[in-house]
């Protein structure tokens, strides 16, 4: 289901709701507090939630992104849920490199191994 | 070598930020820079009118942010200046220190340092400076 106010595609797929960023650049303060409000309300939604979201159409991010998927990750966590980031371009990986985020977050190459991971 | 310095003056909102933002990158994608460039002065440059907007103008609809760059092929020059109060840029907490990792924001001022060639604030904290060489 596409939610075009988030810019958000939700699926689910064997039990893990799948979520594509369908917005090109996750820069803007309104749109990363709407993105952040429907992660969050999905979080809500389950008992223990399975969570992947994915970049691929993603070319830019601001910190601001960042700080969002750092309190969905933490919402998540306090589920006992897993939250796997997957299709990460490199330029966008290098951000998480350099903030050290990507020894906060678990990141898959793809969707596939994303959801195998949670399977 | 010295370009044209052009300078835009925007309200406190972060939808006059964007328009600000696209006239610079234009003045880059015109002067040819790589893809590589291009994403880091897009990155810095939208750290440093968030932080300007959101925390040195605090959004206040009084006061302006003025943004003046000076885009050659050798190099781009950008000056954000906000009109609040400032502050200590070296008294930000590391956010790459274990304690500060899961910390939701504190990454826009390093996030700039990484991205550009050099990044220099004024004494009082409301201006900065930021330079990227194209190469």
């Amino acid at each position: 289901m596409e939610d075009q106010n988030s810019g958000l595609t939700v699926s689910t797929t064997d039990g893990a709701t799948v979520v594509e960023m369908t917005h090109r650049k996750i820069l803007d303060e309104i749109n990363i507090s709407r993105i952040g409000e429907r992660l969050n309300a999905i979080v809500a939604e389950s008992d223990t939630p399975k969570l992947v979201l994915d970049f691929e159409n993603v070319s830019h991010m601001s910190s601001s992104a960042l700080g969002m998927l750092i309190t969905v990750h933490k919402h998540v966590r306090e589920k006992d849920g897993s939250l796997w980031l997957c299709n990460i371009q490199p330029s966008i990986y290098e951000v998480f490199v350099i903030t050290r985020l990507n020894e906060i977050f678990q990141i898959a190459k793809s969707r596939q191994e994303a959801l195998e991971q949670l399977a | 070598m010295v370009g044209l310095v052009r300078k835009v003056v925007i309200a406190s909102k972060l939808a006059e930020a964007r328009k600000a933002e696209d006239a610079l990158l234009r003045e880059v994608r015109r002067c040819g820079y790589s893809d590589s460039v291009l994403f880091a002065i897009k990155l810095a440059l939208e750290e440093g009118l968030n932080n300007a907007i959101k925390h040195g103008n605090a959004y206040d609809p009084d006061k302006m942010v003025e943004l003046e760059f000076d885009v050659t092929p050798q190099q781009a020059r950008i000056t954000i200046t906000d009109q609040g109060e400032g502050f200590d840029p070296d008294a930000v907490p590391d956010p790459t220190a274990d304690e500060n990792l899961e910390r939701p924001c504190g990454r826009g001022i390093m996030l700039m340092r990484a991205y550009m060639d050099k990044v220099e604030y004024n004494r009082r904290g409301n201006r900065v400076r930021l330079l990227k060489h194209n190469r």
